[in-house]
């Protein structure tokens, strides 16, 4: 163990918007805390609810969803659907016992750089706030 | 699917000179690699996309019988298709490559951590690994492409890139909003830096348009719907109710020899009388009407939103049945292979500028409506003269920058690319009509970047043209005399100034057309920051979309001039053209599958799907799900919410992913 406790989250990201907006900061150089790591999807409505839930039950702290803005799905209306799942995952992290600020999703778009960085900088900064999961107490 | 051979990965880590080694520990990366399960190869190289680098992949998979191959390096949308290409050299299925991003997303945003990227790019590999080894062959699906285009637009771009596409054979539609092909190009008087007359060069294009043979020519006509993708887009347009046939039309309802012919009779009796929007409201025209003599194609048009529908321009026109007063707007949908967006810009509302008093003072006019009024062909017949009083001006000022690079939250924060050199002409154009006259121009900076365009402005110096650097700060009408008072500092003396001109001219910012965002929207396009369509790529890419079969061309992707539109223009063209010539394209094989096993019929995937890609069908006596590939684009909706986990998304498998997080989150040090 480090003498910093850093979170573990994971990001799961739209290749179309979030992506290429994330690449874009790069581009930009804009810095950010390197504790996210993201998977690429063609779309934010691939997400099944239940990668979701897997990732926290592996022990995540947190996870963001990012995808296009409303009315830029490159597949038309994936974000929408992805968006509608997020009610139902927060409502079960709550019952859970999870606080729900530990998901969130945002709308990065490919020519938005900066706010990806801002988004991560705040996630980063929340998660980090709120701690270690205690799902990792619970397994071990 | 079949066959389970044992998952062989080799890691390939590239250094990408110091872009990556600068902050990350390549050295101590590669040797983690090694550790990783399923990885017999672990090598880096200063460039991996080089022919030495990609040359070390294509050994190694004949060299360790790799099943998968990762290579940690720049983004897979920058160089993703360079290495599925060097693992098709190599022997593998091209769809057994995965990157591990560790520059755009690691070792540029973290630079000054070098513990924390080595940590991120390590999860980074060894997510990349668990999902190689789980790839499976595919085939891209390769299907035929429509040969004919559409081109939205019909400014200087939009006409160019028809023009071209048309003479390479490629019958295409040509689509524009308003009543005549020409746009913003056609309004203008003479064009910077060589003074041709702007209808001089354009007019012939425009004829050139209506007489192709290739074209078909759709003015006063929308883009309602796009289905389908790259090589079989079904548009369906919306022909807005123009009140008026063509002779083709006419014929059609069997009044051969009818239609409009452009003699205006009809415009002569109508008794409303509006502006002129071509004009800018500074010339009328009736409700029946055409913009001026030169449209292409002359056909007049009912402004049904003025008309009292009287009749009177019915009974004029007589045998010929042109009119139609009951006319609706009639659809129709168009098979194409590729699409060009070329919708243009407006000028931004300069009155939001309130200090500069347009709208409030008469004789504050922007750019355009100078280049109506200096314009043989323009309501005054090219004398330029004050809108209050018709008197010739003596002193003009010109505000460059009016808009653009504007940080203050009302205007744009780019640089709208053209005023300073159409400023610099206009201030020309007066030292030509009106001896004597006084031409000022506030600037910022003079960006005169292009061929001949310094000497440009260097000319207009010595014409006696003043010019003041300093942002104007406010403007004053005098009552009586309609003269402004400008007031600025002339930030070279350090000297405030106060002038007294007869005549303003602001030198508008321009942004997207009011349609650009769903028009954008109804092609997949994204929008830059700025507004403007986003390109592909901004250097490598300029006219191609992250819509596959969909480029930009001119000014709706950015600001540019007219040499820098029709270029772009012809390379739209180019590009539109390839998939067309080619005959076929390849999908990626990103398709949603049905495990029939798995899958209940519950029918839940059908209504997500936003393509009507799938259906349910009877199979060995009980309903599943089957997907059409040619309409699937493997978004992945279905196969995010299947309650049975019954859809196979190829390249992006449930069994892929939870690896991949299982890989970040139980694979590395605890």
């Amino acid at each position: 163990m480090a003498e910093e406790w850093k979170p573990k989250i994971l990001a799961i990201i739209c290749n179309w918007c979030s992506y290429a907006g994330a690449d874009l900061a790069g581009g930009a150089r804009i810095q950010y805390p390197p504790d996210i790591r993201a998977i690429r999807v063609m779309c934010t409505g691939r997400i099944d609810p239940l990668f979701i839930m897997k990732a926290f039950q592996d022990g995540a702290d947190g996870v963001l969803i990012s995808g296009c803005h409303f009315g830029d799905c490159h597949y038309l209306e994936g974000n929408f659907k992805a968006a509608k799942r997020m009610f139902l995952i927060k409502s079960v992290l709550k019952n859970i016992g999870l606080d729900d600020r530990r998901i969130r999703m945002t709308f990065v778009s490919a020519s938005e750089g900066a706010k990806w960085a801002g988004v991560v900088n705040d996630v980063v900064k929340t998660v980090t706030e709120l701690g270690p999961s205690p799902l990792k107490e619970f397994e071990k | 699917m079949a066959e389970k051979k044992e998952a062989r990965i080799g890691v390939f880590i590239c250094h990408c000179g110091t872009n990556i080694a600068g902050s990350i520990d390549i050295k101590a990366l590669q040797e983690y690699a090694k550790t990783l399960p399923n990885v017999v190869v672990a090598d880096e190289y200063q460039y991996m996309c080089s022919t030495p680098g990609q040359g070390k992949i294509v050994d190694a998979i004949a060299e360790s019988k790799l099943t998968g191959v990762v290579v940690a390096a720049c983004s897979p949308r920058l160089h993703e298709p360079t290495f599925r290409m060097a693992s098709k050299v190599g022997g593998l299925n091209p769809f057994r490559f995965e990157m591990a991003n560790i520059r755009e997303q690691n070792s540029w945003v973290h630079m000054h951590d070098r513990e924390g990227a080595t940590a991120k790019a390590k999860d980074s590999v060894r997510i990349a690994v668990a999902k190689a080894s789980l790839l499976e062959d595919l085939f891209p699906k390769s299907v035929p492409v429509e040969k004919a285009a559409l081109v939205v637009g019909a400014g200087v771009a939009g006409i160019q890139a028809s023009l071209d596409l048309a003479n390479a054979g490629i019958p295409t539609y040509l689509i524009e909003k308003s009543p005549t092909i020409g746009g913003r190009m056609s309004q203008l008087d003479k064009t910077f830096p060589t003074l041709d007359c702007s209808q001089c060069i354009l007019t012939p294009k425009m004829v050139d348009v209506g007489r192709n043979e290739n074209i078909i020519l759709k003015t006063y006509t929308e883009v309602e719907k796009v289905e389908g993708y790259i090589g079989n887009f079904d548009i369906t347009l919306r022909k807005k109710a123009r009140g008026v046939l063509t002779p083709d039309e006419a014929a059609e309802r069997g009044y051969v020899g009818g239609g409009c012919n452009g003699c205006g009779d009809c415009a002569g009796v109508c008794p409303v009388i509006k502006g002129n929007e071509f004009e800018f409201a500074m010339a009328p025209r009736k409700a029946i009407y055409i913009y001026h003599p030169q449209v292409v194609p002359n056909i007049y048009t009912v402004d049904f939103e003025s008309c009292i529908k009287c009749g009177l321009c019915v009974d004029i026109c007589g045998d010929k049945k042109a009119i139609d007063l009951e006319m609706e707007d009639t659809f129709e949908t168009v098979k194409v292979g590729t699409a060009i967006l070329a919708t243009g810009y407006d000028l931004f509302p300069i009155e939001k500028k309130a200090e500069w008093g347009y709208n409030r003072y008469e004789n504050v006019i922007t750019g355009l409506e100078f280049e109506r009024l200096i314009c043989a062909s323009g309501p005054t017949g090219g004398h330029l003269v004050r809108p209050s009083d018709g008197q010739t001006p003596m002193k003009v000022g010109f505000v460059l920058c009016a808009g653009s690079r504007d940080n203050t939250g009302v205007g744009k924060p780019y640089c709208s690319r053209f005023c300073c050199m159409y400023s610099l002409k206009h201030a020309h154009q007066i030292h030509e009509k009106i001896p004597g006259a006084r031409v000022y121009l506030f600037y910022m900076d003079i960006r005169s970047f292009g061929k001949m365009y310094e000497e440009f402005y260097y000319r207009i110096q010595d014409e006696g043209a003043k010019f003041i650097r300093g942002r104007v700060s406010n403007i004053l009408e005098d009552a009586t005399t309609k003269n402004l008072h400008v007031f600025t500092e002339d930030t070279l003396l350090q000297r405030p100034i106060n002038l007294e001109l007869d005549l303003v001219v602001l030198a508008s910012a321009v942004q997207p057309v009011a349609e650009e965002d769903t028009i954008r929207k109804l092609f997949g396009v994204s929008k830059s920051q700025d507004g403007w369509m986003l390109e592909a790529h901004p250097k490598l890419n300029p006219c191609g979309t992250t819509t596959a079969g969909v480029f930009l061309a001119g000014v709706c992707q950015g600001p540019k001039d007219i040499p820098d539109t029709v270029a772009q223009a012809e390379g739209a063209a180019s590009a539109a053209s390839i998939p067309i010539h080619t005959g076929k394209v390849e999908l990626e094989p990103y398709f949603a599958q049905c495990m029939d096993e798995k899958c209940a019929g519950c029918g839940m995937c059908v209504n997500l799907c936003p393509y009507g890609a799938l259906a349910l069908v009877e199979k060995n006596g009980r309903k599943v799900m089957e997907v059409t590939e040619a309409k699937c684009k493997g978004c992945g909706t279905c196969g995010g919410f299947c309650p049975g986990g019954a859809i196979h998304m190829q390249h992006f498998t449930t069994p892929q992913i939870v690896a991949q997080i299982d890989a970040f989150l139980l694979g590395g040090e605890q």
